[in-house]
């Protein structure tokens, strides 16, 4: 075997409009063979996967939703890149698969005709040709494949019909060299030619594509990277081209009018359109849905249906994995008895790590539903309605889904501010997304609040004391995310005017598959931190409460700590406790809640491995609300008053105690400012908030 | 004569004309051009954002932004 046998195979990018079925049509060649990542030094999510194309292997690369190479958002900058080969450990493609919509072509075109401009070979995937009838099109797509020159395959990649014509034809391109010879506007063309000669002797080679870019959007990323690489002289040069072709005119602009009327040219009899048909089931559905009134209303319903899923739904999987960890636990004593690998096994590991998969249930509910709103096309209703009140506190309304996601996992929800182009508007979002009550707040809440709130009814049982008090936390947790995105625009009052720029997709019916596939992937980055993160927490907690040990174990019970004061994790929580007495913590809640920094819903397992451990000895009580009920200061006074819990429950629910959610921060923005910001102004919110409920509360039970 | 399309009502179309803002690259690359006919859909509570339909599809966008955009030949859609 010769070293060019193993080579890596060829690159194949999917690029595509948003809502276009582009992934679809990726799931469908890749099939569960992909794998996500990121790109490098950047925080756009990176889907790649192999594909067989007959005897060969391709990697397909999926780029983000773009509707232009006109880079603005974080997205469109990696569209360009990836076009141009300009991204570490990712070869240029040897083909591009542009996905468009057979039912929504004149626009689509615009990205396929820029995608055209580079010399790469091109497929295009002429989806949702199923829709055409309905939507009162007919197509000549025969016809439109040879003014293209490029080959024009339909699909249906919802049913999978049309993939394996994708495959053949891509197959056929991959060997095929294509020159870019589509003429739009010559004079910008041989600008763009001329351009990326000279600076073809500079180091770098810059791509005609990249360079094209640099003309037109003028103050870009592209021209920002042009001079960064080759120098100012550039922008100059930049200049004086610009003035050139456009004699005084905003080369933008040219752009679109140009491509336009070429588009309006190339569809000249290959599209036809009745004015007459529309889609009247859409155009119902919405007059319903977006209806100022209607909408509203059905808006509030389905908000309240998916809150009613997490918490109610969830309910019987919550306590079959709680009845599961305590199975295994139990198991675990009883195989290996209660010494040192037995108490790491059930104390440590299991019950650690089932502390936080116990959460799985909500999260997969809550992202049930946010996939299925999405993939049916309401989530841009959603955003549509709420646009108004977001931008009351300073959001645009693509923040909503985000800030929606954040109820499960600010992880995600940060993740997904991507798709907001503004970059102050984004940035708010993502300050003010780990205020969201995530679904890592709820067991703190849960527990807490069975333990100390009492479950008193009113309204005939319709509402009861407990289930106000966790309203109230979430509320508490909006009203954080508000005050923080306030703060931020008005510290960024300068900034340029926000946009809010969302295309209102077609109704469709989600596919089964693509929402398991998506499910799965969320499902697997979860228990992923699961298993690393808090799992490895858990145990530091476990090893700092166990050792050291004071005698040689002959016995079972000898072999236990003496006391848990003396452990590591006592004298830890010793040493700090002071700074949080104002709070009205003993050394074991700082101990506990110390812990929970890297993760905040370890301080559940760190609570139960603290009094667990201290209460070895002792019998009666045994359920965790039971222990801490019961828990004392030295001077014999209660230690969970009602005062400290509230208290607590604020500094849980404004504390970032969350080393994942920093870690995104720091991947989203760049930067370690802004988690850092973010950590201290959280921290001391949630101290402060503490601070003022336990006082405040002492002051009026004294009173 | 030509109107502002923040003018129309839902329901009502007309053709770009032209635009009051320099800053309009986005919009259109969406399909906003000079030329094409836009029709009104709906407005979004308190009037804002509206919601419009352009080659074919529908688009929503803020009233400010919208009001950069004049149309003439105003008519029933």
């Amino acid at each position: 075997m010769t070293v060019s046998a193993v080579a890596s195979p060829p690159v194949v990018v999917t690029i595509g409009n948003p809502n276009t079925g582009k992934s679809t049509l990726f799931n469908a060649l890749t099939g569960l063979r992909q794998k996500v990542g990121n790109y490098p030094g950047v925080t756009v999510e990176q889907v790649s996967g192999s594909a067989r194309l007959g005897e060969r292997e391709i990697r397909l690369v999926d780029v983000p939703g773009t509707y232009s190479l006109a880079a603005t958002s974080p997205d469109e900058i990696i569209a360009v890149d990836v076009l141009a080969g300009d991204i570490v450990d990712l070869p240029p493609p040897a083909a591009v698969i542009v996905v468009v919509d057979a039912t929504n072509l004149r626009r689509n075109l615009f990205l396929l005709t820029q995608v055209l401009e580079a010399a790469v070979p091109v497929v295009v995937a002429l989806n949702m040709t199923d829709r055409l009838a309905a939507t009162g099109v007919s197509l000549d797509h025969a016809e439109l494949e040879r003014r293209l020159g490029v080959p024009v395959v339909p699909i249906v990649a919802a049913e999978g019909r049309g993939i394996d014509d994708v495959r053949d034809a891509v197959a056929v391109q991959l060997d095929t060299p294509r020159i870019a010879d589509l003429a739009i506007n010559p004079r910008l063309d041989a600008a763009v030619a001329m351009l990326t000669k000279e600076l073809a002797k500079d180091p770098l080679p810059a791509r005609h594509l990249e360079v094209r870019r640099a003309l037109i959007d003028v103050g870009g990323y592209a021209e920002q990277r042009l001079v960064a690489r080759h120098g100012e002289a550039v922008r100059a040069r930049l200049e004086a081209l610009r003035s050139d072709i456009g004699s005084g005119r905003n080369l933008a602009t040219l752009e679109a009018r140009d491509r336009y009327s070429y588009i309006q040219g190339l569809l000249d009899g290959v599209e036809q359109r009745s004015e007459v048909t529309r889609e009247r089931a859409r155009d119902l559905a919405d007059a319903v849905l977006n209806h100022p009134l209607s909408g509203t209303a059905i808006f509030v319903l389905v908000m309240a249906l998916v809150f009613q899923a997490v918490f109610a739904w969830a309910g019987p999987l919550v306590d079959g994995i709680d009845y599961l960890t305590g199975a295994c636990g139990e198991a675990a004593t009883a195989l290996l008895g209660n010494g040192l690998v037995g108490s790491f096994v059930a104390d440590g590991v299991i019950a650690g790590v089932g502390s936080v998969v116990v959460f799985l249930p909500q999260i997969l509910i809550l992202f049930a539903f946010i996939i299925v709103l999405e993939d049916t096309g309401y989530m841009a209703r959603a955003a549509f309605l709420m646009d108004r009140v977001m931008r009351g506190i300073g959001l645009s309304g693509q923040a909503f889904i985000p800030m929606l996601s954040s109820f499960a996992c600010a992880v995600p929800g940060i993740m997904g501010t991507r798709i907001i182009a503004n970059r102050h508007d984004r940035l708010a979002t993502i300050l003010a997304a780990p205020f969201m009550t995530c679904s890592a707040r709820l067991p703190v809440y849960s527990l807490l609040i069975a333990a100390f709130v009492p479950d008193t009814r009113y309204a005939g049982g319709l509402l009861n004391l407990q289930g106000l008090v966790l309203l109230a936390l979430y509320l508490l947790g909006i009203l954080g995310a508000a005050l923080t995105a306030w703060l931020v625009s008005r510290l960024y009052w300068r900034r340029p005017r926000s946009r809010f720029l969302l295309e209102m997709p077609p109704y469709r019916m989600p596919s089964l598959r693509a929402v398991l596939l998506k499910l799965l992937s969320r499902a697997l980055i979860f228990l992923r931190r699961a298993g690393t993160i808090i799992f490895a927490v858990t145990i530091v907690i476990w090893m700092l409460a166990s050792f050291p040990r004071a005698h040689a174990p002959t016995t079972a019970a000898v072999a236990a700590p003496p006391t848990l004061e003396n452990s590591y994790l006592g004298r830890l929580g010793h040493g700090i406790a002071p700074l949080f007495a104002p709070l009205g913590w003993d050394w074991k809640v700082t101990a506990a809640v110390l812990a929970s920094f890297p993760a905040r819903e370890v301080v559940i397992a760190a609570l139960g491995t603290i009094y667990a451990v201290d209460t070895e000895a002792e019998d009666g009580t045994t359920t965790l609300t039971g222990r801490i009920r019961e828990a004392r200061h030295p001077d014999g006074s209660l230690v969970y008053t009602l005062p400290m819990v509230l208290g607590l429950l604020i500094f849980y629910a404004y504390c970032l105690q969350c080393v994942s959610t920093v870690a995104v921060m720091r991947r989203e923005t760049g930067t370690w400012r802004w988690p850092l910001v973010a950590w201290c102004y959280m921290t001391a919110l949630g101290y402060g908030g503490a601070y003022v409920a336990y006082t405040a509360g002492n002051a009026l039970l004294v009173a | 004569m030509s109107a502002a399309l923040t003018a129309l009502s839902p329901g009502q179309a007309g053709d770009i004309c032209g635009f009051t803002s320099d800053d309009v690259q986005r919009l259109m690359e969406m399909g906003l051009v000079e030329g094409t006919t836009v029709e009104v859909l709906r407005y979004a509570p308190a009037g804002d954002p509206v919601e419009i339909r352009v080659m074919g599809y529908a688009l929503s966008l803020r009233k400010a932004e919208a009001a950069c955009i004049l149309l003439d030949n105003v008519r029933p859609a």
